[in-house]
């Protein structure tokens, strides 16, 4: 389980995130909607520990970022904006490398990558150096990474950016399955259909705070609207930076 | 496993697998220096043996004006050349480095018990004319000492009147000492080439990991940035040091070739000197890993990165410049400063003087600390937020 509480965070005089309060439960998908520059990343760096808040508190688990920030990397599987894989290993060392840093042995790393690997169905990837991968290729390589330790949380800053219809299709099984596996699912998007279609929960986020939150029945009975992406739009007050 | 021998194998190992960084830091980084030195040392002493060895030729100019000179000359294996049409072009072509000229009245200041005047015509900015000149002008110099040993003689002197002073040289360094000047930019040669086999992997590890955009996910592990960085510098010293080892290696089997006793010299490259050099490395090194990762840190790109480590290259060759102009006495201070110390303890190891405990021992000691220090600044970068965000 994830809570944030009235986070704050300025670069400079530019308030990115400004009084970020929301909750994700387990055996839950949580999307965090909002246009681009709404301060979603920010918010889930401060969430993920590599950035410290201004003021504001993050628990995961129960446990404080502040005050224990390698329990709460330890409770978490992070894919983060920038997803960048190590392009002279091979798909199955680049998750290796990140298992041992979460101090697995070998024999479990192995065990979780073959686990992974067949739910991401990337069989036929997994000993290839990464190098020359595509977009889908490399998002699952990534993914597979930020999982290998089994977290109960997972977090995902925009998973399906850049990626085909199909890749798509199977990020959002693969979501689901993390869900029903009683898994806390959080993660970010400009995607007003994705959001739509995956989450339980939807947390509403525009300069720098959150405009609405709920489960989509609640979301469209706050608004007044009884299509979904009407009502994200009459929360956030503007399509600009949105997607259908 | 812990976190930073994770990251440390993990770097060695995907540098190993990058042919570039392994041309550069395994086999250009640790060859260029000796085979640099191997070719300018056989190019030197080629030109010396030749100079002194090859029979001297120099045109000379009215030769008529004084044949029992000439004949001397030529008794003494001078090849006496045909006068060219005009000497001073003669010497500017570069056809001929020396050109004796014999004036005309020679013969009649020579008749009268006189000082007849000969030219020897050069040019000094010609390093090629050095040699020949000197010879010529010793053998002019020996011929005039002949004929005033041989005209004080006719007067029923001994010769002695003519030198009061007799002055014989000795020179007391040792054949290994003499080869040290020849060493002078060896300490520089073993510094570069530490710092470039380390350089590609301070970027790549540092620069390189923030332009793939996979610095974010790292740090998102549980692993402390101190055993993170910990790691990094671990594998950048490690192939620094195995490059500066290679390097002496190197050196030695070059020595093997270089034929240094035809000039008098001697350098004894041995696994002692190897070892005791390699050793007093070892803190230095760091000390670059180190200053080389906090600077490609700094840099937003590799190639930015590869620009200022370019500019700090510049850096390890102060001390060397410093001590090739001006050599100084090895003092107890020195010691104390790093590169400064690695440059007179190598240069002392090389000319085969002993070097005292103490003096290793605070060489070793100041430039593990400064490494520390550095190391610990690198771990501070690593703890900055910019470093993993703004990508």
């Amino acid at each position: 389980m994830i809570e944030v509480r009235n986070l704050h965070k300025a670069f400079g005089k530019v308030k990115a995130v400004d009084g970020v309060s929301f909750r994700a439960n387990d055996g839950q998908i949580t999307g965090l909607l909002g246009p681009n520059g709404a301060g979603k990343t920010t918010s889930l760096r401060m969430l993920y520990t590599l950035m410290k808040p201004d003021a504001g508190q993050v628990l995961v688990d129960g446990i404080d970022a502040n005050m224990d920030p390698t329990g709460v990397r330890r409770r978490l599987g992070v894919l983060p904006d920038s997803r960048g894989l190590y392009k002279r290993l091979s798909s199955r060392e680049n998750i290796r490398y990140f298992g041992r840093l979460h101090g697995l042995d070998d024999a479990l790393i192995a065990q979780r990558t073959l686990a992974l690997a067949t739910a991401l169905e990337m069989g036929d990837i997994i000993d290839r150096r990464t190098e020359g991968f595509s977009q889908g290729q490399r998002v699952k390589t990534a993914i597979a990474r930020a999982l290998v330790h089994d977290p109960r949380n997972v977090i995902l800053d925009e998973p399906t950016n850049g990626l085909d219809v199909m890749a798509t299709r199977a990020m959002r099984r693969f979501l689901h399955q993390l869900r029903d596996e009683g898994r806390c699912v959080l993660f970010s998007s400009h995607i007003m259909q994705e959001v739509a279609a995956l989450c339980d929960r939807i947390v509403i986020i525009a300069r720098g705070q959150v405009v609405a939150e709920g489960t989509p029945d609640e979301l469209r009975e706050q608004t007044g609207e009884s299509n979904l992406e009407d009502a994200f739009v009459k929360a956030i007050g503007t399509e600009e930076g949105l997607m259908a | 496993m812990n976190p930073a021998l994770t990251v440390f194998l993990k770097e060695v190992t995907e540098n190993l697998r990058d042919k570039k960084t392994v041309v550069n830091a395994l086999v250009m980084g640790p060859l260029l220096g000796p085979i640099f030195f191997a070719i300018m040392m056989g190019f030197i002493i080629t030109k010396q043996l030749d100079s002194a060895e090859k029979p001297l030729e120099v045109p000379v100019v009215g030769a008529a004006n004084a044949p029992n000179l000439v004949a001397w000359l030529q008794q003494q294996g001078m090849v006496v050349k045909d006068a060219p049409a005009d000497a001073d072009k003669a010497i500017r072509s570069r056809d001929a480095r020396a050109v004796l000229v014999i004036p005309a009245d020679y013969a009649t200041h020579w008749r009268a018990g006189e000082t007849a005047q000969v030219q020897v015509l050069f040019d000094s900015s010609d390093q090629d004319s050095r040699a020949p000149v000197a010879r010529l002008t010793g053998l002019l110099e020996g011929y005039g000492r002949l004929q005033s040993a041989l005209r004080v003689a006719a007067r029923g002197m001994p010769a002695s009147v003519l030198s009061p002073v007799a002055v014989a040289e000795r020179d007391i360094a040792s054949t290994q000492q003499r080869a040290g000047q020849l060493l002078s930019f060896l300490p520089y040669l073993l510094v570069l080439g530490a710092f470039l086999g380390g350089m590609y992997l301070a970027i790549d590890t540092t620069a390189g990991e923030r332009e793939r955009q996979s610095l974010e996910p790292l740090l998102v592990n549980p692993a402390s940035r101190a055993e993170i960085v910990l790691g990094k510098l671990g594998a950048t010293f490690g192939f620094a040091m195995v490059s500066m080892m290679l390097s002496l290696v190197a050196f030695a089997i070059a020595f093997q070739y270089i034929p240094l006793d035809r000039l008098g010299m001697k350098v004894d490259f041995g696994a002692g000197l190897i070892l005791r050099a390699g050793l007093l490395m070892v803190p230095l090194v760091m000390v670059f890993a180190s200053l080389q990762t906090i600077v490609a840190a700094y840099a937003k790109s590799y190639r930015e990165a590869q620009t200022y480590l370019s500019l700090l290259m510049l850096l390890p060759m102060l001390p060397s410049v410093i001590l090739m102009i001006n050599p100084m006495k090895g003092e107890l201070w020195m010691s104390a400063v790093p590169l400064l110390s690695q440059n007179v303890l190598i240069m002392a190891l090389a000319r085969g003087e002993a070097v005292a405990l103490v003096d290793f021992a605070l060489s070793f000691g100041a430039s593990l600390a400064l490494a520390i220090v550095l190391g610990w600044i690198a771990v501070r970068i690593y703890h900055r937020e910019q470093l993993a965000v703004s990508a």
